[in-house]
């Protein structure tokens, strides 16, 4: 609620971490164990969480000028954590998963605590989990959580052969009585998945995470299917790269700053020496939000994936790292940034 | 009229933890929530440091909860899918308890599988090993056996399709509404009835902060109102018990006003439960008489400010029309003749400058 008096300040905790174990054995893919740096219990959170880690710039000239930040799914134990689990698919080269690629046990991280975005509903009659690749991560939570508590839940993981991550986890939890089923092509899954969406029962919740083009895929299955869009969620993860966008003009300060082509309102607006809080730069952690006023005929692209929908139509703040206004002919500005 | 007996003194601690909940001389709704576990000065003392609050009324008003409960069934309620936040709920209370009192209350691991608990409550001379997520391994259903052991009203909210709805609580302390007739209602709903907030965005602000409320950030805001007497239970449901006390309390003399009508101060926390995704909301009512109001010379002539400039629909609201006039009145007229001396006048001493 930035820029509503009394309540804001809803910081979230840093914590220091240290990375204790590591696990390369699926190709692509590393799975980190994080502790609490001073050996304190971590917060615990709800299944679907996700923490944020910080990645410091690389050297001048490199791939990455910035510090940065990622968020990861939290796999791990949730309600009582003496760690926190990551798994981190190696992305291009020079990103925040390269690096986070080549720590070692005992390396120091940071990460904002854990936010949670895509919990389980818990009125829900049964959970079908349906994850492709890496986008497993927050499904084994929600797994775990269902077996703790005798949820009825079932979970398809459509992952390249020898390819699987959290194999070992899904095992586990497959051996507890949760349904577990692994597919490694898109046709069976296909043909799985329109079996799936016809025989579930009244009042299931389908929850989907992976590659932008898999999740495309089961929402509108589902949508064919009948399901209502509100028993249907998603989790978005790995950032895409965003198009550069057309320029636009920002009214801020008392004065006009040109946003061109490729360059973010963040950058803007530190190049003309305004301060905006930021971390992730990359429309995940939501440091950046800004009050913004769209002119009338103008139009904002959120394009983050921190606001909700509800707040992305009211159209009264924006990611100034990822989010754009369209150029609208007329007006003074584009768009008008409150700081 | 009802039967009511003045109370004898209110005991220290009560005047010393008391939220005074006034900080302007008007007062209007707001979705005045702050960041909880910060300690408030007041002129005799501080409240807020913790989210849950143990005093010397605990035995008293635990004892009144279960009495309350025994006799009306509907003050504690469940919905089947608020199970995992009812456990949720528990281990949360018990662990603040713990983090309140640490010389009272003690919470330990026993076993990380399970995982197995310890508890330990001093005050009740209860000891206690469970599971989590075992029923079997609690004396009641883990709510009702939490509620047992906090001075706390709870409501628990559940979070599906983007909206907020009141669907477990143990609630035996309520201010003129009824728990039972909320259960399973949304947010907007319960709040259907306040007067402006709907308008002014105050109700749909707060839902707005709620939704977005994160585990581990705990927030609070306080509440208020006048109750004739001592009660805590000023619930619907027993309306007829208390509702005629606001007219027989215009009858009775000075002395006896001040020490019936009593500012109502609820503190309320909300906090995001982990393992369920619910939000806890806690009500812990203190009640002090006017005449301990009186006590404190920057709180008697700010709930008068208030009372008399209070709008009218808010009063009818707060079901104090009535006698507000008549308390700020009394306030405002009340010399050392009528007012008891201070139980520690050197606490009261350099305040009274102020």
């Amino acid at each position: 609620m930035a820029g509503t008096t009394g309540m804001s300040g809803s910081v979230r905790e840093r914590l220091r971490l240290v990375v204790v174990a590591l696990d390369d054995s699926v190709p692509g893919i590393r799975s980190l164990v994080l502790a609490d740096a001073g050996g304190a219990p971590l917060p615990p959170f709800t299944p679907g969480s996700h923490v944020v880690l910080e990645v410091p710039a690389g050297p001048p000239g490199s791939a990455r000028p910035r510090p940065t930040a990622n968020a990861y799914s939290l796999t791990g134990e949730n309600a009582h954590p003496l760690d926190y689990r990551i798994s981190v698919l190696r992305a291009r080269e020079g990103g925040g998963s390269a690096w986070v690629h080549d720590l070692a046990v005992g390396d120091r991280v940071t990460a904002l605590g854990p936010r949670s975005g895509f919990a389980p509903v818990q009125r829900a009659a049964k959970h079908l989990l349906l994850g492709a690749g890496i986008g497993v991560t927050p499904l084994v939570s929600h797994l775990r959580s269902a077996v703790r508590w005798g949820r009825d839940a079932e979970l398809v993981h459509l992952h390249r052969s020898g390819a699987g991550a959290h194999a070992a986890d899904l095992a586990e939890l497959a051996a507890r009585g949760a349904r577990v089923t692994t597919v490694t092509d898109r046709e069976s899954f296909t043909a799985l998945l329109d079996d799936l969406l016809r025989t579930q029962p009244f009042g299931t919740h389908l929850y989907c995470c992976g590659p932008a083009g898999f999740m495309e895929l089961v929402t509108a299955a589902a949508a064919r299917s009948g399901w209502p869009a509100s028993r249907v969620h998603t989790e978005s993860f790995g950032v895409e790269a965003l198009d550069p966008g057309a320029p636009f003009q920002v009214a801020v300060a008392g004065r006009t700053v040109e946003v061109p082509a490729g360059t973010s309102l963040l950058e803007a607006l530190e190049d003309a020496g305004l301060a905006v809080p930021n971390l992730c730069r990359q429309g995940v952690c939501g440091e950046c939000r800004v009050s913004v006023t769209v002119p009338e005929g103008g139009r904002l692209v959120h394009r983050d994936l921190y606001l909700d929908d509800d707040e992305k139509r009211a159209g009264r703040c924006a990611m100034a790292c990822v989010s754009r206004a369209l150029p609208t002919s007329g007006a003074a500005a584009d768009l008008e940034v409150h700081l | 009229m009802t039967a009511l007996s003045l109370p004898t003194s209110t005991a220290a601690d009560l005047l010393e933890g008391f939220p005074f909940p006034f900080s302007h001389d008007s007062y209007r709704y707001s979705t005045n929530v702050e960041p909880a576990r910060s300690p408030v000065a007041t002129p005799v003392g501080q409240w807020g440091a913790s989210v849950v609050t143990v005093d010397s009324e605990y035995h008293r008003e635990l004892a009144e909860r279960a009495v309350l409960l025994e006799r009306d069934p509907s003050r504690y309620g469940v919905l089947p899918h608020m199970e995992v936040a009812c456990w949720d709920a528990m281990l949360v209370l018990l662990r603040e308890l713990a983090s309140a009192r640490p010389d009272a209350f003690h919470l330990d691991v026993v076993d990380a599988e399970g995982p197995t608990y310890r508890w330990r409550n001093d005050l009740l001379g209860i000891e206690q090993t469970f599971v989590v997520g075992r029923r079997e391994t609690l004396p009641a259903e883990p709510l009702a056996w939490a509620c047992q052991q906090v001075q706390e009203d709870v409501v628990l909210l559940d979070q599906r399709s983007g909206e907020l709805y009141g669907d477990a609580g143990v609630v035996t302390f309520a201010a003129d509404w009824s728990f039972g007739f909320d259960l399973g209602m949304t947010f907007l709903e319960i709040h259907g009835p306040v007067p402006r907030v709907h308008a002014e965005g105050v109700i749909p602000r707060a839902r707005e902060f709620i939704l977005r409320l994160q585990p581990g950030q705990v927030y609070r805001r306080t509440n208020w109102t006048l109750t004739v007497g001592r009660r805590l239970d000023v619930a619907t449901e027993t309306y007829p018990e208390w509702g005629p006390d606001r007219a027989m309390v215009l009858h009775v003399d000075d002395d006896a006003f001040g020490h019936l009508v009593h500012l109502r101060v609820e503190v309320q926390h909300l906090l995001r439960l982990p393992e369920s995704g619910a939000v806890m909301f806690l009500i812990r009512t203190h009640l002090l008489p006017l005449a301990d109001i009186a006590r404190v010379p920057a709180w008697r002539e700010r709930t008068a400010a208030v009372l008399t400039e209070l709008p009218q629909d808010m009063a009818d609201y707060k079901g104090i029309a009535a006698y507000r006039s008549r308390a700020a009145a009394w306030l405002r007229d009340c010399t050392s003749t009528t007012t008891p001396a201070p139980a520690s006048p050197s606490a009261l001493a350099p305040e009274e400058s102020r």
